[in-house]
């Protein structure tokens, strides 16, 4: 249970949001060229971080726009929010 | 030699006010080498290692654990037990458990406190309905116990269930499975702590894993607290922290490990008799032997290892509970806490080999694995001695999400187990 500062409409509980997973997996560009094992790492294998890990999260309650978060998994404390299509800050 | 638990030998310890009862279990610095060694002391990863000495005769093994044995989601769970899973993979899997449990307390000499006081499922909507009768059929299929209850039949067999059909989400019916029940978390980890220690398994507490050590793909061995451990088996059973061991050797798992909550209430006169589960609402409860509620809440919607969980879940829950049974309107609650589960992708484990030699994944059990622990370890065992699985676990392999071949119980188990 924390507080997210959404970038468009300010801090707001965590309750009204909603976590997207694991940022920065980008969508394979030519589906149909990836063979089985790429798919399965597209798909389900994540890295699962205990420490800081970036995220996506979804304003459902409230702008409905979606961010990203450098979010730090062992305590819940938020490092940094970036909009998407932003690279990842160094943490 | 372990002296064993009777009645002659708790009146005997009487006399000397119970201080001369003999050490359960021993606690031992670690060897430099072990045959094999399991990470995590939780139910599973102590299960394994009891049927690795007893079925495998591996006997030169060892479990080690961060913390304390079962202070994990083992010591945390709602304790409930049931195999009355849809798929055949599933129902083959826990109900293999099921078995091992109706006759646990016995093999271990070690109370388990298993009560096959039944499971109950309700059904709150059309699809529900569907989707219970649907699973009731696959069951009976499988030779699992399981019956349809019509709204009236839920509530003569659990009389404080709210049955009314002007609330919000009205039952409609429910499943229910006589063989399933509860038993204590607890006297799991140490029942088979006991006796993997009496086989001369070394139990090594407060020791954590800190890397895996690796001669290109087969592993030599783990870096821990307590020094290095050279093995050339290694079975991790670390539910939660799965992933974070899997990065110690270089892989990654399907998995996202979440906070998921339980609460009990304060201790009351026997009021409800067997263990009711609601998806739709997401409410569970039964009544612990003390007469504490045992009520199990929702996971959090994001990755967090805090071992915490929100307020929001816990209330949402409890407006579940009221609205179900308004007879628990004015229970006080006692405490709540947090466990860390490790879900896949279609919310089933994994029991497998990997792509390294002699490193084996028990994971993935998510927010049901207590009910799987006899089963779970005994064909983890199988697996690591063999280096090839058993009939049972095969289609819980890791490569199944490489092949697409999901065990997906999500429609099936929902949320709650
Ligand atoms: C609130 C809650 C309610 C639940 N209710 C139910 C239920 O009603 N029915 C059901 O079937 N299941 C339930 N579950 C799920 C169930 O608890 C788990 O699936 C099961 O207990 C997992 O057992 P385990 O032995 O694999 O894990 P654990 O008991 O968590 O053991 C893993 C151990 O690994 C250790 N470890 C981790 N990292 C390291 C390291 N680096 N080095 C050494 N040791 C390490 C941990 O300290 C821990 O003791 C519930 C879970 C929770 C949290
Ligand atoms: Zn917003």
């Amino acid at each position: 249970m924390f507080l997210i500062n959404c970038p468009y409409c300010g801090v707001r509980d965590q309750s009204e949001f909603v976590s997207g997973g694991e940022a920065h997996i980008a969508r394979p560009k030519q589906p149909t060229e990836l063979n089985d094992d790429q798919w399965a790492e597209y798909l389900f294998m994540r890295k699962n971080i205990k420490g800081i890990q970036f995220e996506r999260w979804n304003h459902v309650h409230g702008c409905r726009k979606w961010f990203n978060v450098a979010r730090d998994t062992s305590n819940d404390k938020i490092e940094k929010i970036y909009k998407m299509g932003e690279q990842p800050p160094k943490i | 030699m372990k002296n064993k638990y009777s009645i002659f030998s708790l009146i005997k310890n009487a006399f000397s006010n119970h201080e001369n009862w003999q050490r359960a279990w021993r606690d031992p610095e670690p060897k430099k080498e072990y045959d094999a060694v399991i990470v995590g002391g939780g139910g599973h990863g102590l299960a394994t290692a009891y049927y690795l000495a007893k079925k495998h005769n591996l006997t030169n093994i060892a479990v080690v654990e961060k913390g304390w044995i079962g202070g994990g989601n083992t010591g945390r769970n709602t304790t409930i037990i049931r195999s009355n899973y849809l798929w055949d993979a599933s129902a083959g899997l826990y109900d293999h458990a099921l078995k091992i449990w109706e006759g646990l307390s016995q093999e271990l000499n070690y109370n388990v406190m298993f009560s096959q006081r039944g499971v109950m499922n309700l059904a709150h909507n059309l699809q529900d309905v569907r989707d219970l009768k649907r699973r009731t059929h696959a069951n009976r299929l499988n030779g699992i116990d399981a019956v349809w209850l019509e709204t009236d039949e839920v509530k003569k067999f659990c009389p404080i269930i709210n049955t009314s059909q002007d609330i919000r989400y009205p039952v409609l019916g429910g499943t229910l499975q006589k063989r399933a029940g509860t038993a204590r978390h607890d006297a799991v980890a140490w029942g088979y702590a006991r006796g993997a220690d009496e086989m001369g398994v070394d139990i090594i507490q407060n020791c954590e894993v800190k890397g895996i050590k690796r001669n290109g793909d087969t592993v030599e061995g783990l870096e821990t607290s307590k020094g290095f451990i050279k093995t050339k088996k290694i079975g991790i059973v670390a539910a939660g922290h799965s992933s974070v061991i899997a990065n110690m050797a270089g892989l990654k798992l399907p998995l996202e490990s979440k906070p998921l909550q339980a609460l009990v209430s304060e201790p009351v006169k026997p009021i409800i008799d067997t263990v009711v589960m609601s998806n739709a609402v997401h409410a569970y409860v039964s009544q612990s032997d003390k007469g504490e509620l045992v009520i199990g809440a929702g996971t959090d919607s994001y990755i967090s290892y805090t071992q915490k969980g929100s307020f929001n879940i816990v209330e949402e829950t409890l407006k579940a509970i009221l609205e179900l049974y308004p007879i628990f309107s004015r229970m006080k609650m006692l405490r709540q806490w947090g466990g860390i589960v490790d879900i896949c992708p279609d919310a089933s484990p994994i029991i497998s080999k990997t792509s390294i030699k002699g490193l084996y994944f028990n994971c993935g059990w998510g927010t049901g694995g207590f009910k799987a622990t006899p089963g779970s370890g005994d064909l983890f065992a199988h697996t690591i001695a063999n280096d090839e699985p058993h009939k049972l676990n095969a289609a819980f392999n890791i490569n199944r999400f490489v092949s697409g071949d999901l065990v997906d119980e999500h429609g099936a188990a929902a949320v709650a187990h």
